[in-house]
Order: C-alpha cells, then structure tokens, then sequence
C-alpha cells in the first residue's frame, strides 16, 4: 500500500508539471462547453423550458460536468498500455514487484487526482459565473457524488485497460479504439443525457458500462438524482468496477501466457 | 531445509522456447505457419555468487533466456529454477530478489526527476528510508549520481542514464544480478565506470551476475565463467581462463632474428606461417596447450640469435566469433 501511495503522488506531480498542457485543455473544455451549453437550451427553449426532466439551469450543470469530469475520467481512452505491449517494454512492469493494474491504477489515480484539480474545477468556475450552476439540495449528494466519481474513474479505467491489453492479440487497437469512443460518447450520455433517449436505447445504454462513467457521476453529484435514488446508481457502477477488473485481470493473465517479446 | 548458498542461483535443464510465426507468402492465401526454436534445450547451472558472461549473436537466444529466468516468457520446454523458485508462478517474489537491466528499455520514471524513481523503487520493494538512505548512498558514490540526481529521467544522456537504470537495478541488494548489454551504446569510459561499480559490488556483497553481451571486454572485466551460446543452445561452457586452450586456439609467436634465414627447424606440431622480412621475422603458429614459449624459444635460438619477438593471444572476440561461424 505504502508503494501505491508513493506512485500516486509521484503521478499527481507528475502530470502537476505539465502547465501548457493542462491550460490548453482548459480551454478547450471550456469553449466546448459554451458550445454544448447554448444547444443544450436551443433544445430546451423549443421544447417550451424543460425537456425530458432538465430545466436549462440542470441542462448547464449537466454539461459543465460532463466537460469537468472528462479529463479525470479519461473515457476519451489512453494508449500507454497498448504501446508497452506492442514495443516490449510490458516486460519491464511485468518485472516490478507489484500487480501490473495495480500499478497503472494507481498512477491513473494520481493523474486523474490532479485532473479533478487542474482540468475539472476551472470549467466549473466558468460554468458558474456564466451560466450559472444548480446546486445539490442535500449535502449528502457531495459525499456520494464524490464516491461516484471515484467509481467513474475506476470503470473508465478497467474497461481502457480491457482495450488496451487487447494488444496482446491485435497488431493495432486504434480501430477497436474508434469503436470503443464512438459506442462510449453516446452511451454514458455525454453528448446528451441517457434519459433522452427512447426507451430502447435507454435499455441499452442501462446493459452497458457506459452510464457508469459520466452520466451517473453527474446526476449524483448535481442532486438531479436525490441520494436515496442515487445509491443503486452507485452500486451499479460498483458491480461494473468488480465486472471490468475480473476481466481486465483475466485478460492479463491470458494476454501474459501469449506474450511473446521479442527482439532486444 | 535448505541455505540460500546450497540453492544454485539458475539452474536450466533442457529449458526451450519455441515461437509460432506466421508468414504471408506472395500470390498466396492464409498465412503459413512455421515454428522458431529461439531456445532449443539450454542445459547450465550458475552457483550462488558466480559471474557468467552469456554470450551469442543476435537472435542466438540470450534475450529469451533471460525473459524465461525472469518470469515474463513461460517456457514450451524444459524447466527451470531461479533463486529456488519457478519464475512463472512466483515472478512477483523472485522480483523482490533479482535486480534486472535490459539495455534496451527503461525502468525509470521518463518525466520524474531520478530520484523520485529510487523513491518508488524503494516503497515497491519495501525497503524502510534507512535502508533506501544508506544503499542509495552507495549508489550515488559508486555510480557518480550525484550530478544529475535531480534532473527528470528524459533529460539524461545515453551514459547518465544506464548508470541510472543500473542504480534502479541495484537498490533492493538483489541476490542475483542480470544484465541484458547493459553497455550497449556506451563510451569507453562510461563502461569502465560501470563496470568498475559492478566489481565492487559483487566484491562486497557476493551476488550473482549474469550478464549477457556484445563487448568481450565486459565479459573479461567481469566474469569468471563464459557461456556462448548458438542458435538456442550451448556452444561452450566453462571458465573464462581455459576458453583459448579449449577451443585449442592457436597462439602465434613472432620471433625476428639478428641475421636472416631461409628457414628455421621447429618442433612436430608447430607452424612456420611465414617468413617475412628477408628472412629476418618468422611467424609461428603453436597449440599453447602443447608448446611453451620458452621451450620453443629456446629450440629457435638454438639455430639463430633471436633480435626480438611479440607473442600474439587470439582475441576472446574473434574465438566467439569463430564459435558463431561454426553454428551457421
């Protein structure tokens, strides 16, 4: 435990270096925000003031964290892996004394740690000063927000790791990688909220991992889902945790017996 | 129960790995199926606190081998035991007591400064900060560290970071060290540093090396014992000492003499290659495990008065070579 917790700090500081980076992205989530903002209650506006259970005061909310959580979670996807397992340096993880998710959990838990910080709180400010923010009434909905996004960053994680260690087996990810964004940006609802969609859809969305990395951080964190009914929500996302990383470590152990690298 | 010195550190018995590669052959459909044996029954055992130089050409198995010792790569044949353990099922163990370098790839952290990587390094093997604090010191001397020791890994040159990696190799005191061309792209002097430290810590501590290579000269400098290895078996094993008069290579005596000759008489066995010079130097070719030098000498000045003479070793590198050639 001691070693994960130095390597989460030393990802927190890590990513903590990388100034430029880090404001070019606030930018950008932000300008992407006003963008999604404005035809969210275009939307809104037509539909005469509130669509599907969203006013545009929850509309805004639900789109600055979507564009705060982005960067944390990482649905977007990361590559490191896959690359260490097409050029052979997975040997030299495999040779640390300690659990090779474990490690990458926890260097994507400083990173996302530092993410919340530098890319997450700054559009949530914009959010607020602009168009404003609906605040959860009950406090609890922080402390169980928080625990979500905890557990979207870990469902994010073990499904990008099943992704990426699928390069034990395929030459090249990117196109699995393709697939994975365009399912992933429709199904968690962050182009728009899942409860839009009809009821088919909805019924998809719900059998997929895919909610339990944006859209059910947001409705528990924004109090648009009162902790009571937040709480199954969260258990959700909790039996995904348990699903993906059975899989993940399954696919690990399967991806180690085939690893053949070779050269150097 | 047995002592950790009782155990031998490696012991391969008929250890094979073999690769399925599948090829694409023009004008063709599917792909042909062939099958590499990269390792094709190595058989070695290495004592604790033995030093082995392992050495072969590109794609003669040394990379595989190592992979196989250290647990990533599961043998299809033969079996195997590091440090008493089965390297597959216990790789997490045997890493806790087996210090690694490939030359080929990093284990630091690329963005961290150097020693934030000694820092996690040493939480990964549970060392308490006392023990990180005085190996660490040891380190930084005998590696010359100190210069650089706050600078981020990506900023390092080729030299400031091998000592780097062989100080993250180092840290945990491993029982056994193995180095896959730790010198590999190095200057003249940067290899003599590390070199220099690994005699010094082998020296103090008493650990195995094995150590793979192209560079003779590392093997020489380091290794008591020299295992080539050719197209995934052992070619020659033994002391590194005996290697030339094992191979029986030929030693060559060069003597010039006070006044030419045609020709001299020498003993059954021995060669006169040439006569240069006018008949003033001869080059002669002896078994150094049959002929000394100055029984021959004196069976030459005998007939001549001998003005001077150089006596030529063959070159650890080109008997290897020589090993080499032969497997092809």
């Amino acid at each position: 435990m001691l070693a994960h917790g130095r390597i989460i700090a030393a990802s927190f500081r890590q990513y903590s270096t990388y100034r430029m980076a880090t404001a070019a992205g606030v930018f950008t989530n932000t300008v992407f925000g006003f963008i999604r903002a404005s035809i969210m209650f275009a939307a809104i506006a037509a539909a005469g003031g509130e669509l599907g259970g969203y006013t545009a005061l929850q509309a805004a909310t639900y789109v600055w964290l979507g564009q705060a959580l982005l960067a944390p979670v990482e649905a977007f996807g990361t590559r490191e892996v896959s690359q260490r397992v097409h050029q052979g340096d997975v040997a030299v993880d495999l040779l640390r004394p300690i659990g090779f998710l474990s490690l990458y959990y926890a260097q994507k838990l400083g990173r996302a740690g530092f993410l919340v910080l530098g890319r997450g709180i700054p559009p949530l400010v914009v959010g607020a000063l602009v168009t404003g923010l609906a605040l959860p009434e009950d406090p609890r909905s922080y402390l169980l927000g928080a625990v979500s996004v905890l557990l979207a960053i870990t469902v994010a994680f073990m499904a990008d790791m099943m992704l990426n260690l699928a390069a034990f087996w395929v030459i090249e990810t990117r196109g699995l990688s393709v697939v994975y964004l365009a399912v992933m940006n429709l199904l968690s609802g962050f182009l728009i909220p899942i409860v839009w969609f009809p009821d088919w859809l909805l019924g998809i969305a719900r059998a997929t991992p895919f909610p339990s990395m944006i859209q059910t951080p947001i409705d528990t964190l924004s109090g648009r889902v009162p902790p009571a009914e937040a709480l199954p929500l969260v258990g959700t996302q909790l039996v995904w945790v348990l699903a993906l990383a059975s899989g993940a470590s399954l696919m690990l152990r399967a991806g180690q017996r085939r690893l053949e690298v070779q050269g150097g | 129960m047995s002592t950790p010195e009782d155990v031998p550190a490696i012991s391969l018995q008929d250890l094979s790995r073999e690769y399925v590669v599948r090829t694409r052959r023009p004008g063709r459909l599917g792909r042909t199926r062939g099958v590499v044996r990269a390792v094709d029954g190595i058989t070695l055992d290495v004592a604790a606190g033995e030093s082995v130089g392992f050495v072969g050409a590109n794609g003669a198995g040394k990379s595989t081998t190592i992979k196989m010792m250290t647990g990533i790569l599961q043998p299809t044949g033969g079996g195997l035991r590091v440090l008493g353990r089965s390297p597959v099922p216990e790789r997490r163990q045997l890493a806790r007591e087996v210090g690694v370098v490939f030359g080929q790839r990093s284990q630091l952290w690329w963005d961290l400064p150097l020693r934030d990587s000694y820092g996690i390094l040493a939480a990964m093997h549970r060392l308490t900060p006392a023990q990180h604090e005085s190996r660490l010191a040891r380190l930084v001397v005998g590696l010359d560290l100190s210069g650089f020791l706050d600078r981020p890994v990506r900023q390092l040159s080729l030299g400031q970071r091998m000592r780097g990696e062989l100080a993250a190799a180092l840290l945990h005191s491993p029982r056994l060290v193995i180095l896959d061309e730790p010198t590999i792209g190095l200057d003249m002097v940067s290899k003599e540093g590390l070199r220099r430290f690994l005699r010094q810590d082998r020296a103090e501590r008493g650990t195995t090396l094995f150590l793979t290579t192209h560079d003779m000269t590392d093997v020489e400098r380091l290794c008591d014992r020299l295992v080539v290895v050719n197209s995934g078996t052992v070619a020659y094993d033994g002391a590194l000492d005996g290697f030339r008069e094992a191979l029986g290579a030929p030693r060559e005596l060069v003597v010039d003499l006070a006044e030419p000759r045609r020709e001299i008489s020498v003993p059954d066995g021995v060669t006169v290659m040439a006569v240069e010079a006018d008949g003033i130097r001869h080059r002669i070719q002896f078994n150094g495990g049959e002929h000394k030098v100055p029984a021959l000498l004196a069976h030459i000045g005998a007939q001549a008065e001998i003005a001077d003479l150089t006596l030529g070793e063959p070159a650890i590198e080109d008997l290897v070579r020589e090993i080499y050639a032969r497997g092809r």
